[in-house]
């Protein structure tokens, strides 16, 4: 901090809001509030996260139909958001109309044998067993968690009970059964505190905690027979136990899944579901190249990092991207197979790495237009961890893109305003001279050699180095111990689902030391944290006050 | 026979008849068979009275929006020009701010959060209030089918400008489709229909819901400051779905206005001026109707977001970037693009009017029976200034409110309007907001 009080006092106070620039973005919203007792402990279950867990435990086949109340984006983590959130009352509304639908499918005709397994017997005509056998399986899943016996009476009682009222069985367990897909337990994880068996006088996550953090965690989805069988006979609880599950769970093809899962979510790509470009200005992007977009991006990280456990720097500047044949045109790229395969773009092509590929480009542009100052932006906050101020109120844009003005044809002539004006220049150095290198990606992220007839200047610049195009400032993130230190500190933040604490800083520096020690390697990153003492630690009684990684704000500036 | 006996020759009427069963408790207000409104003075006996919000966003240029003239018989300024078929039943407000208290003005937010929180801050996860339409939907919209109803018509849910806490949004419902099927889908009673039998199955949800929330009530137990708030909202949240299933239990009343509507035609989300007031006027015309029909008495609806998304297709500056980079027209003085959107969002506005105009209800027209507080988050967009933010309400509150005049300000604290808003909804408030924004003068100009 003293470092920054020393900027306010010898800068602008624009320009002190701009060395402030480079703190660590820590809890976004959060970074003004007091601090609090406690962490919480309940995470909503994300949209994904809740269609995988239905899916695990009642078949693919069951559709989910209806609007999820919308994620919170806290610290740039919709993770994060998820001990943040609770519900509306028109969020409960939605989930019941979605609970209701699945019940009523998982008692129909076409799958009752499967998932019930039993009717009414007529030793047993108003079907007790049936109902006691189905909840005490169904409701491991469903709370991730044995049902106490107050819990499965009730749902036996409540099953009967509806069951008379409707004059038929199973449309009484679907009653039953929605209620449950609506209640606490279900539609949160809750973090449940047992006395360490390490050390009695501490606390520590109960097994069954345990095993829902790494299956969330792991693989986006609810813990399966294995894992909670782990969690049951206590083995969960050992050092030993748990990095045997772990392994287990990072063998896994849908180790994929989750890893897809955090890079979703740590590069918002979410938002490339709904992206829409001007039709007249970019007729070749179509409304569904966003999601395919999407999918390119996760495919080439899984491909990269998951399968072939490469260097997560790597990513900035690899020339393989995952393409199809929607993608190809785009990508001014032949490409016959039916479906996605990893290619190696030529040499000779402009595009080199991440932020060469349509999500990033599009993402981070206007509908019409490309945006540098917004490109450079989410380079900065998404991938360097680092917090951009909002423009001063009071600015006046009106020379500095005014796109008729003769003399100032392209992106970077116009935007050249910006830097001139001191106000200005304390935020826009740190953004535009590294979107002003992807400027020859349109607003749809298609290669451009000129705009209006001037050919476009690559060159720019992140702090000191200096490069003549997007490959070079590839390179430049490549080399910058900023950008995997972020992401490691984003790993953290993903799989506890909240800020760090201050308390939890050695434990994000060993992470990055961890994670520079495996050549930069997810798979180490991910396996370091799932089992990590921290990951369980009880943390209900420590102050929630979020900050930065000090490693990382010391090199700030 | 004279206006006393004749009330409760139909009172008696009510009691005797068909209300018994229509659920006394969850109503507050009856009509007769003709349809005319009972008097005033029958416990709130009469036509509800709704309240709403409308929100565009990108504000006005203030020389072509603001009305000289005070009073009835405002002058309709160029962006106001829209406003004419409608100006009797709209007021304006103007010259009302937000004051900052030194406090950053975060550009498009400042503004919206100080106006409807009556505490300005930097983001709407850091307001230290709910905003004013919540608070009225807790005093008034109990006993209808939503509490609220939050629209927005750019096909995003997280498009809301109403909140109970940082992290509570209302997310919007944001397409006429996804309205219609949620006001009018499968879970809707037409109050007009002649036969009612309770559906069993909603008597089954209902008793098992409340039976498993009171016993996750019970077993929860101790929970950490940082979880109590949000346990709360959801049993708050649960608790809602319950009476909601308890109404669908009792024989709606009579609503001589509602006329199911037909299912809209699919209209894609657009930026696009044009196809947004298209969206927008469907969704109006169905929300009319969710009022009409009694499923609610508040809504928020927004017509374009904060930095207003809103566009013309093919042209590569949107309206927002128009108002920071557009220059000033030297023969007109002003940007021409800017003030063509801006006539464009008061359209939209007055589109808005006319359909709640266009219901008959009682012996007036719905807006009649409406308070609607239509604002934006800045006044002149391209310095994000929050002073003068346009403010106007339509509709009369069911006769509490004088409508069609302009009330000029010059600087008071725009928690003035939300006071004002909020003790003629019935809030049990004497004062609002914080700072320099803590006020306990209401807008007298506006009452009847």
């Amino acid at each position: 901090m003293d470092r920054m009080s020393k900027g306010i006092r010898i800068g602008s106070a624009a320009t002190a809001l701009c060395a402030a620039a480079t703190i660590l973005l820590a809890g976004g919203a959060s970074r003004a509030d007091p601090p609090e007792a406690g962490v919480p402990a309940l995470r909503r279950l994300t949209e994904a996260q809740y269609r995988a867990t239905v899916g695990d435990i009642f078949g693919p086949d069951i559709k989910i139909s209806g609007r999820f109340e919308p994620d919170l984006r806290v610290g740039g983590l919709l993770a994060a958001g998820t001990s943040a959130v609770s519900l509306t009352p028109s969020g409960a509304e939605q989930y019941e109309q979605i609970a209701r639908g699945i019940a009523e499918q998982v008692v129909d005709n076409a799958h009752r044998d499967r998932l019930v397994g039993c009717g009414p017997s007529p030793a047993d005509p108003e079907g007790a067993a049936c109902a006691e056998r189905f909840f005490q399986t169904m409701g491991l899943r469903l709370y991730r968690r044995p049902l106490t016996p107050g819990e499965t009476g009730l749902a036996v009682a409540q099953t009967l009970a509806s069951a008379r009222t409707l004059h038929d069985f199973h449309a009484g367990l679907a009653v039953m059964l929605a209620s449950m897909l609506s209640d606490l337990p279900f539609l949160f994880q809750v973090d449940r505190m047992v006395p360490d068996p390490a050390n009695r006088s501490a606390q520590t996550l109960d097994a069954w905690s345990r095993a829902s953090k790494l299956s969330y965690f792991l693989w986006n989805s609810t813990p399966d027979a294995e894992l909670l069988d782990a969690a049951r006979d206590g083995t969960l609880m050992t050092q030993a136990g748990l990095a045997r599950q772990v392994d287990r769970l990072m063998a896994s093809p849908r180790f994929e899944t989750g890893v897809t899962a955090f890079f979703d979510d740590f590069l918002q790509l979410e938002g490339m579901m709904s992206l829409s470009k001007d039709s007249v200005i970019y007729p070749a992007f179509r409304s569904s190249a966003g999601p395919a977009a999407r999918e390119q991006t996760l495919r080439t990280i899984v491909t990269l990092l998951a399968q072939e456990n490469g260097d997560y720097r790597d990513l900035f500047t690899t020339r393989r991207v995952a393409m199809n044949r929607q993608l190809s045109p785009l990508y001014r790229l032949a490409y016959a197979p039916r479906d996605w395969s990893m290619v190696t773009l030529p040499s000779d092509d402009p595009r080199v790495g991440l932020l060469t590929q349509i999500s990033f480009l599009a993402l981070h542009s206007h509908e019409g237009r490309s945006s540098p100052t917004l490109r450079g932006k989410a380079l900065r906050e998404v991938l360097m961890c680092q917090h951009i101020p909002t423009p001063p109120a009071n600015v006046n844009f009106t020379i500095v893109q005014d796109t008729s003005n003769p003399n100032l044809r392209t992106t970077r002539e116009r935007l050249k305003a910006h830097l001139d004006d001191e106000e200005c220049a304390s935020c826009h150095k740190l953004t535009d001279p590294m979107g002003l290198t992807l400027d020859s990606f349109d607003g749809a992220g298609q290669f451009r050699a000129q705009e209006n007839g001037v050919a476009i200047d690559t060159s720019g610049s992140l702090g000191t180095v200096k490069f003549a195009d997007a490959a070079g400032l590839g390179q430049a993130l490549h080399d910058d111990p900023q950008v995997p230190q972020c992401l490691a500190q984003s790993a953290w933040r993903y799989a506890v689902g909240r800020d760090a604490l201050a308390s939890e800083a050695p434990v994000t520096a060993a992470l990055n030391t961890g994670f520079a020690q495996s050549g930069f390697r997810i798979r180490a990153l991910f396996r370091q944290i799932a089992t990590d003492r921290h990951f369980f630690a009880a943390t209900s009684l420590a102050p929630a006050r979020a900050v930065a990684a000090r490693s990382l704000s010391r090199r700030a500036s | 026979m004279t206006d006393f006996n004749r009330r409760a020759f139909m009172l008696r009427g009510a009691f005797a008849g068909a209300s018994v069963s229509v659920g006394l408790p969850f109503l507050d207000y009856f009509l007769d068979n003709s349809g005319t409104a009972f008097a005033a003075d029958f416990g709130g006996g009469r036509l509800p009275v709704r309240f709403g919000t409308w929100f565009w966003g990108c504000g006005m240029i203030p020389d072509r929006w603001n009305p000289t003239k005070q009073g009835a018989g405002y002058d309709l300024p160029p962006e106001l020009a829209p406003l004419a078929p409608v100006q009797d039943k709209v007021s304006v407000l103007s010259g009302f701010s937000v004051s900052l208290d030194g406090k950053s003005n975060q550009p498009h937010i400042s503004g919206n959060v100080g106006l409807r929180t009556g505490t300005p801050v930097d983001s709407w996860q850091q307001i230290v209030g709910p905003t004013l339409d919540t608070t009225i939907a807790d005093t008034i919209g109990a006993g209808s089918f939503f509490r609220s109803l939050d629209l927005s018509a750019d096909g995003n849910p997280r498009t809301s400008f109403s909140y109970r806490s940082g992290t509570e949004m209302n997310a919007s419902v944001a397409s006429p489709m996804e309205l219609y099927q949620r006001v009018f889908g499968a879970d809707f009673h037409d109050p007009n229909a002649a036969e009612f039998k309770p559906d069993p199955r909603i008597m089954a949800r209902r008793s098992v819901l409340s039976a498993v929330t009171e016993e996750r009530r019970r077993m929860l137990g101790k929970l950490g400051a940082a979880d109590k708030a949000r346990v709360d909202s959801y049993f708050t949240a649960i608790r809602e779905v319950e009476t909601k299933l308890a109404l669908q239990l009792e024989k709606p009343p009579r609503a001589e206005a509602c006329i199911v509507p037909q299912k809209p035609a699919d209209q894609p989300a657009s930026t696009d001026v044009a196809e947004r007031q298209k969206s927008h006027k469907l969704m109006a015309d169905l929300l009319a109707m969710a009022l009409a029909c009694n499923q609610t008495k508040v809504f928020n609806m927004v017509f374009s977001t904060a930095t207003s998304d809103l566009r013309r297709a093919g042209s590569t500056t949107a309206y927002h970037q128009a108002t920071h980079e557009e220059l000033v027209d030297r023969t007109k003085g002003y940007q021409p693009t800017v003030d063509a959107f801006s006539t464009q969002s008061m359209q939209g506005w007055a589109d808005f009017v006319a359909a709640m105009a266009a219901v008959r209800e009682g012996d007036g027209t719905l807006l009649d029976n409406m308070l609607v507080l239509a604002h934006s988050e800045v006044s002149y967009a391209k310095n994000h200034d929050v002073n003068g933010i346009p403010v106007m309400l339509a509709g009369r509150a069911g006769g509490k409110v004088k409508s069609g005049i302009h009330v000029a300000s010059h600087g008071d604290a725009i928690s003035r309007v939300g006071l004002t808003l909020q003790q003629l909804m019935g809030v049990p408030l004497d004062s609002w907001g914080t700072g320099s924004m803590h006020t306990n003068r209401t807008i007298s100009e506006i009452m009847t």
